[in-house]
Formats: structure tokens, C-alpha cells, sequence
């Protein structure tokens, strides 16, 4: 069965990319087809390590309202409709700010004098190539755009999904976290011990269990003081796939670009009993929803 | 005509705001009538994004044709010139002040290099 694995976190710079890329890397190297998507698309940096031949390019585009003033009524009915400040109705004209736009359409809906059409407007762009037998895509906001769940959204749906799919996603809980996990089979949190992480953790615990996602954390730079992680897991009973110790060969090895599990033996043995870990979990959880849909 | 000042609390005699869009309140001054009228913004206190836009409309909606505040970002002052509401930034001190110092042509009008935002 096809599994769709998210790589996430709360905080920013725990390792979600590290894990995102090795774990991508040995799945291939087990023989199975694998995609890795970069769905970071404010700061892509997978290629890094995998180091794809970028072979298609494309653009990304969301839709925008367009007003046409020789229809239009002046009713107020489109801006007073839009929930995100994107069209302000003037006596006489009205101003779309296209980067405010969320594209849900409302305005079109609710014109009466149908004086609205959709245009696209590109708001970034999606690279796609190989990375040795990995199918490799990414996502690039363009600078200074806000917008990145269509383009998130775009990627996903460009790219062939493999046996096993990594989606790295980006930082945070927001809506782009959301886009970027929202249909995956798994979401495993990477985060270190510190206050921050703990505190970024517990938030993104929240957001997938609001999702209703199968998930499991793996505590990375671990040795500083991770009991209060491992106390928050225990209690919350949430599944430490893996702790990986804090090691400064990996700094090096990452510093230079380098796979960890290809640079570190030792951590090549850690990040396979980390997939173990999560394929059990994600097998288990296939048999209690097919036991659930077939009784 | 009707000028429009940024106010911290509902009342002439408190201090202007120095935000636009993300003002506590909208002071409307009617030269005609010599009457206020207070607005409330907390909608552009609490907006996520777009609070100039939103604070923009309020200001076309009671047709005032000038605005005073302290400072404007540029979605708010895309929208103001786009209404032809002239746009007066750098008031400080109470909002019967800032008017003052309207009347008495002390205020400089905005433009687009002044409508960075922040205070």
C-alpha cells in the first residue's frame, strides 16, 4: 500500500529537511519508488541533499477577481462579501489587492451584474526532475508573496506520488502546515528539547490531532535535557519514533550538504529503526480502519 | 466637508492614534455642522491582514475627504487615493490638536514614498 509520509514540526530548524531527505534516500535505496516533495516553499533546501537534475519548470498560478467597470453596479455586494479586504468598493470604481486575494470566489458568487471574471496571477514556481531513481519536486514562492497554500497545493498535485511519499513541510501551524500534511497517511513531528521545541511541539500536536492524522515525534539534537519532552510524550501518550543524539559530526556533515546516513554509519542504523517504527505504526493503523470499514 | 482623524479613544480631546488601519477608533469632524462623530475600528485592530483596506472603506463609506493619522502603509494609501481622500500623516497630540494643526496647514499631505507603514 502506498504510504504518504509528512515530515513537519512546530518550531523552525529542528531537522525536518535532514530527516525528510535520509529518510527519502534509504527508502530508495530499499528498492521502492519514491517521491519527495518540498512543500517549504518559502525556503526549499531538500535539493541540498539530494542533489536532483531539475529538468521541468512551471508556473504556479492562483485566480484573482477582475472587474469589469462598464458592467459593474456598484452594489458593495463584492467587497462586503470578501472576508479578506481584498476588493474595496469606491463610489465609483472598485481596487482589487490582488496579494489579499485567498481566490474562494465569493465575489463572483454574489455579483449581480456577473461584472467579475477569475484571472490567474503567479504567485511562484514548481521545479521537477530526479534525484537518482527519487522523483524530486519542489515549490518556490515568488519573493515578497504571502500566499504559498495554492502553489503547496499545485505542487502536490503536479507530482507522480511514489510508493512512499515525503512531503517536507514548512514550519509553524498555520495554513501551510495544513496544506502540506492535510492528506498524508503519517505526520511524524521532528523537535528538540529545548523550551521552544516543546513549546512549538505542543502546538503542532494540536493542529494534527485536530486533523485527525496518525503521528509520532522524533526528538533530534537529542542529550541536552529531554526529559521534558519525553515526560510531555509519556503523558500525552504520543509515540517517540526516534531520538537522535546531538552529534557534532552531523552539523559537519550537513554543513557540507551531505546525506547523514551516508556520511554517519551509526546513524544510518538510527534512521532505520526509525522508518521501522513508523511503518508499524502506519500498518497498524491501516488494519484498525479497514477493521473499522469491513466489520 | 468632513475630515477624518485617528483617535485612541472615542472623543476629540484624546490622543490621535498613530496608526491608520489598525486604529481603536475613527473620528469623523463635520466643518459644516461642527459635530463628531466617532467610529469603532476594533475590526482593524483585530484584522490578521488588511486593516488599512478595511479602515480605508469606513473612511470613503462616511464620505470624509481628508484623513489625519500618524503614519499609513501603502494598501491603505492605494485605497485612500484611490477614493481622491487626501491623506495627512505626522499628527500627534490630541485629536483637536492634530485638527488644529491641520487647519493651520502644518500637516504635510502623504505620498506614495511616505506610505511605508509603522509608526
Amino acid at each position: 500500500m502506498p504510504m504518504k509520509i509528512a515530515i513537519a514540526s512546530g518550531k523552525g530548524g529542528t531537522g525536518k529537511t535532514t530527516i525528510a531527505a535520509n529518510l527519502a534516500h534509504l527508502f530508495s535505496q530499499q528498492g521502492r519508488k519514491v517521491t519527495y516533495l518540498d512543500c517549504d516553499v518559502e525556503a526549499p533546501n531538500g535539493h541540498i541533499f539530494l542533489k536532483p537534475q531539475l529538468t521541468e519548470h512551471s508556473p504556479a498560478t492562483t485566480l484573482i477577481p477582475q472587474i469589469d467597470l462598464g458592467r459593474c453596479i456598484h452594489c458593495g455586494k463584492c467587497g462586503r462579501i470578501c472576508q479578506f479586504n481584498a476588493l474595496l468598493c469606491l463610489p465609483e470604481k472598485v481596487v482589487t489587492f490582488p496579494e489579499m486575494c485567498h481566490a474562494c470566489g465569493a465575489c463572483l458568487l454574489v455579483c449581480p451584474a456577473e461584472a467579475i471574471t477569475e484571472i490567474p496571477r503567479e504567485i511562484g514556481s514548481i521545479d521537477q526532475g530526479m534525484a537518482g531513481s527519487i522523483i524530486f519536486a519542489r515549490g518556490l514562492l515568488n519573493i515578497g508573496e504571502v500566499m504559498s497554500p495554492p502553489l503547496i497545493r499545485a505542487l502536490k498535485s503536479k507530482a507522480e506520488e511514489g510508493e512512499v511519499t515525503i512531503v517536507d513541510a514548512p514550519p509553524g501551524t498555520s495554513c501551510p502546515v495544513i496544506e502540506s500534511i492535510r492528506d498524508c497517511d503519517y505526520v511524524v513531528l521532528v523537535t528538540e528539547p529545548t523550551p521552544f521545541g516543546l513549546n512549538d511541539l505542543e502546538l503542532a500536536v494540536e493542529v494534527v490531532r485536530a486533523l485527525d492524522l496518525s503521528f509520532g515525534v522524533v526528538v533530534n539534537r537529542a542529550g541536552l535535557n529531554d526529559q521534558p519532552m519525553l515526560d510531555f510524550c509519556t503523558e500525552q501518550n504520543i509515540l517517540v519514533l526516534a531520538q537522535l543524539p546531538d552529534d557534532r559530526r552531523v552539523a559537519e556533515a550537513y554543513s557540507r550538504g551531505q546525506l547523514i546516513c551516508e556520511a554517519l554509519p551509526d546513524f544510518k542504523a538510527r534512521f532505520f529503526s526509525l522508518m521501522a517504527a513508523m511503518e508499524t505504526a502506519i500498518l497498524g493503523r491501516q488494519i484498525k480502519s479497514s477493521e473499522r470499514s469491513n466489520p | 466637508m468632513k475630515i477624518a482623524i485617528t483617535a485612541q479613544n472615542p472623543s476629540p480631546e484624546n490622543q490621535v492614534d498613530p496608526h491608520f488601519g489598525r486604529a481603536a477608533w475613527l473620528m469623523i469632524y463635520d466643518q459644516e455642522k461642527n459635530e463628531w462623530e466617532s467610529i469603532d475600528n476594533s475590526a482593524g485592530v483585530n484584522a490578521a491582514r488588511g486593516a488599512g483596506i478595511q479602515a480605508a472603506q469606513k473612511v470613503v463609506d462616511h464620505k470624509a475627504e481628508a484623513l489625519i493619522t500618524g503614519a499609513i502603509g501603502p494598501n491603505a494609501f492605494k485605497s485612500l487615493s484611490a477614493a481622491g481622500v487626501k491623506i495627512y500623516h505626522g499628527a500627534t497630540g490630541t485629536v483637536e490638536d492634530a485638527l488644529q494643526a491641520y487647519l493651520e496647514g502644518q500637516l504635510r499631505e502623504a505620498t506614495t514614498n511616505d506610505a511605508k507603514g509603522g509608526v
